[in-house]
């Protein structure tokens, strides 16, 4: 789910903000017709982006109740300044990445084998690209974007999570370097080789071979 | 004595000019660029460096152009997840787990 910067920002019409407002005031006065829709309308959403984290429904299940429970806790310090959406898409993501963090990790494949070649004269190594597919002809086919899902899996956590945050759930580098209490330079350096070790990976797609 | 084909020379001879030529960098420095250059963060002057070096080295014309349609298919995987798809279906007890424990 990708977040327009008018909207994190905050500078929605004021009609759908009061009206953000008006259920989070609801919410604070313990109205359960109120909390009821308010799970309805935002689980589902929440319940999967949990899972495109954690690729585990139980644990994303876990986070999504853990993450309502800090909703309702802290649903008096909502201002108003950004949706309610986004405000709750920030704890559900904060939510996942403690249980990221307290999971025993794997130890880390390097990439190394999947990051772009040099020659001697710093040349790049790289065979031509007669053909590149288009993106929505790769996403339109179900087995096609089952494969790229299974790639992304294949990098390394510290890797994938980076790329999820900032290309998929579409937070800014600032805001990723936040969310894992990384500096910039590292993000951007993250970023690149999981983009570059995934391009790596999806060639035989995107020349179309695999099509 | 074997002749060497035009390829196999064109290499070093770009390597040299990425090397020696004022304003030009090599495919390894481009490297570091392309996550900013995507980004918009390039100042002016970097900015013409790096697309000085797209014109003239095709491998990285190409690499880049591969580069960003990998950003591409990924964010329209996610897109593709939560409308073809459809968003997962919440269990009945979930919700009533979340609701129940707003009242403890």
């Amino acid at each position: 789910m990708k977040f327009s910067q008018s909207e994190t920002q905050g500078d929605r019409g004021g009609e759908a903000f009061s009206s953000d407002m008006e259920i989070a005031i609801l919410l604070g006065q313990g109205c359960d017709k109120t909390a009821e829709n308010f799970v309805r309308q935002h689980s589902p959403w929440m319940l999967a982006v949990a899972r495109r984290i954690l690729g585990n429904d139980a644990s994303a299940q876990d986070s999504v109740q853990e993450a309502f429970a800090d909703a309702f806790t802290n649903i008096g310090r909502f201002e108003g300044r950004s949706t309610l959406k986004t405000w709750l898409h920030r704890i559900v993501v904060n939510r996942c990445l403690m249980v990221l963090r307290s999971a025993k990790r794997k130890a880390e494949e390097q990439l190394d084998e999947l990051m772009p070649q040099f020659d001697g004269h710093n040349c790049r190594i790289e065979e031509p690209w007669p053909q590149l597919l288009p993106a929505d002809e790769i996403c339109e086919q179900k087995q096609l974007s089952t494969m790229v899902r299974g790639m992304i899996d294949k990098l390394p956590e510290s890797f994938r999570i980076v790329l999820l945050l900032r290309d998929i759930e579409g937070y800014s580098t600032k805001e990723v370097a936040s969310q894992l209490e990384l500096s910039e330079s590292n993000v951007k350096v993250r970023l690149h080789r999981a983009r570059a070790a995934l391009k790596h990976l999806l060639e035989p797609v995107l020349r179309g071979h695999m099509s | 004595m074997k002749r060497l084909g035009f390829w196999k020379v064109m290499p070093s001879f770009s390597g040299m000019m990425m090397r020696y030529m004022p304003l030009m960098i090599t495919c390894r420095q481009f490297e570091d660029f392309i996550v900013d250059y995507l980004e918009g963060n390039l100042s002016s002057k970097q900015k013409l460096v790096f697309e000085m070096h797209i014109k003239v080295c095709r491998k990285c014309r190409e690499y880049l152009a591969a580069y960003k349609r990998t950003v591409d298919v990924v964010e329209q995987t996610a897109v593709g997840d939560d409308q073809s798809e459809g968003l997962p279906d919440v269990p009945e007890d979930l919700v009533k787990a979340i609701l129940a424990a707003r009242k403890l």
